[in-house]
């Protein structure tokens, strides 16, 4: 599931643009994932200038 | 009887010129934004060439924060390479521009209407017949002839439409700058750093805003920002360049640097601008290109209203006199910008090495990139094309 992080979003848009299912709604000031609908695909993570999204599957380790 | 004719979405610079175009061509237009205010916030580097900006107006001296005669292009070894141009560019401030836009559009008889966020679209089968919105709380709705989404590069509308607008992740740079205060940089100077080292897959950049202040900011390819984000890489930059800069406003967003969107139109509805992903797939400007987009879907949707004709197939003017005017010269530079994001750190190095040998008063961005092609011979002839406008 995609958890957003309190009070650091800036509504720019990025993520509901990259978003292949539509599944982010986003107001002025106002941001929310659609559950339902969202795949877990994680690229809006991926594309968040800004860190606000994270996720609570288990983080991979990386190896470097 | 519809409420309005054309119910343009977004209040930036290509919904603000499609309202006045519609506006101008005849059609009862309503312009709907979300935002509390035109022009805010400001998600942009705030840079436009002179040119291409005067196709449009004639600037007022409020809307511009710094005239740009220099360019400086770093590459990844810091080697400068330097040219100029008198009067080439213009660093804006978008908040008063934005306004500006939407006020013409005013002028011209259209009607906006702020804080207003439209959630979905009326449609009778396939056709798009009007907006539903929200307004300080309040569900509404009203009807059109043509809705023409210029919401930006979320591009909900358009999906609300049924058409595909999403941006891939290779497709998409992630992007944030901040406008600082306190530092000392060449206010007729534009200063952009390419490589890996900053910003893989896009550049940063130092734009002058006046008084001893600019904007710096970088774009970075959706597929390199998982672990060491836009925001992380510009604070770090600033940390070690500007210690003493002061950060007066900072802001992120997205730039779609894919191609134009094919499909762009569809019974009683057409997007534009960002939303239509118009930006220069190169720089990623969109300033322009988007008043370009605009201003055509404003006079084409004008144009089928007289005719009576909204159909995909009434409106197929606007595809074909954006892919006349800009579209050809798009694809050249998206070409172009798929062969540059091949290029190695070594062999930017070697390509400045070889620039700085030129004399500046020789070089022009066309100089830039043919030397580049013989990095990469294959971009040549996009290069010619894209220069020549064909
Ligand atoms: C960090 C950054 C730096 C940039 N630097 C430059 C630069 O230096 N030069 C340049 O030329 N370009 C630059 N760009 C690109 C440029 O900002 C955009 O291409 C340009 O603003 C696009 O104009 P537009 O009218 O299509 O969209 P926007 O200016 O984004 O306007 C869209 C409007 O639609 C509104 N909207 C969205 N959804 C809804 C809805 N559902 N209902 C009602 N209203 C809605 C939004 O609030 C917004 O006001 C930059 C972009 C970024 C992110
Ligand atoms: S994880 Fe994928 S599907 Fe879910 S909200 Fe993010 S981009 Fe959309
Ligand atoms: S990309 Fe990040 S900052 Fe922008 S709207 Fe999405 S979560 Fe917020």
């Amino acid at each position: 599931m995609i958890l957003v992080k309190d009070n650091r979003c800036d509504f720019c848009g990025t993520c509901v643009a990259v978003c292949p299912v539509d599944a982010i709604e986003l107001r002025e000031a106002d941001i929310s994932i659609i559950h339902d609908t969202c795949i877990d695909c994680d690229i809006c993570i991926w594309v968040c200038p800004i860190d606000v999204l994270t996720s609570d599957k288990p983080v991979e380790v990386e190896n470097d | 009887m519809t409420d309005y004719d054309v119910i343009v979405v977004g209040g930036g610079p290509a919904g603000s010129m499609a309202a006045e175009a519609a506006a101008k061509g005849g059609a009862k237009t309503l312009l709907l934004e979300k935002d509390r205010d035109i022009g805010y916030p400001v998600r942009c580097g705030e840079g436009v060439g002179a040119k291409a900006l005067k196709q449009f107006m004639n600037p007022d001296p409020g809307m511009i924060a710094a005239t740009i005669s220099k360019v400086r292009m770093r590459s990844p070894d810091n080697t400068c390479v330097d040219f100029g141009q008198e009067e080439a560019g213009y660093i804006l401030h978008r908040r008063i521009f934005d306004v500006a836009l939407a006020n013409r559009a005013s002028k011209a008889g259209a009607e906006i209407q702020t804080r207003a966020y439209v959630d979905g679209l009326l449609m009778e089968d396939e056709a798009v017949t009007g907006v539903k919105y929200q307004y300080m709380g309040q569900h509404r709705h009203l009807t059109s002839k043509i809705v023409i989404a210029a919401d930006g590069v979320e591009s909900r509308v358009g999906r609300m439409a049924g058409l595909r607008t999403s941006t891939k992740l290779k497709d998409m740079e992630s992007g944030y700058q901040v406008t600082v205060g306190n530092i000392d940089v060449d206010q007729e100077m534009i200063d952009f750093y390419v490589g890996d080292n900053w910003a893989p897959g896009g550049y940063l950049w130092i734009f002058p805003k006046g008084d001893g202040m600019a904007n710096i900011g970088l774009g970075i390819l959706g597929i390199y920002s998982r672990y060491d984000s836009a925001h992380d890489r510009t604070h770090s930059f600033i940390k070690k360049y500007f210690p003493k800069a002061t950060i007066l406003a900072s802001v992120c967003g997205g730039i779609p640097v894919g191609k134009t969107l094919k499909k762009m139109t569809s019974h009683g509805f057409m997007l534009t601008g960002d939303a239509a992903h118009m930006v220069n797939p190169v720089t990623g400007g969109g300033i322009i290109t988007g008043m370009q987009g605009g201003q055509i879907a404003g006079e084409v949707a004008a144009l089928a209203i007289q005719k009576g004709n909204v159909s995909e197939k009434g409106l197929e003017d606007y595809p074909i006199r954006w892919h006349r005017t800009e579209g050809k010269t798009h694809e050249a530079f998206y070409r172009i910008s798929q062969t540059i994001d091949t290029i190695t750190d070594e062999q930017l190095n070697k390509i400045a090495h070889r620039l700085v040998k030129t004399p500046s008063s020789e070089l022009s961005l066309l100089k830039i990139f043919t030397t580049v092609a013989r990095e990469k011979p294959k971009m040549l002839l996009d290069v010619t094309r894209a220069f020549a406008g064909v």
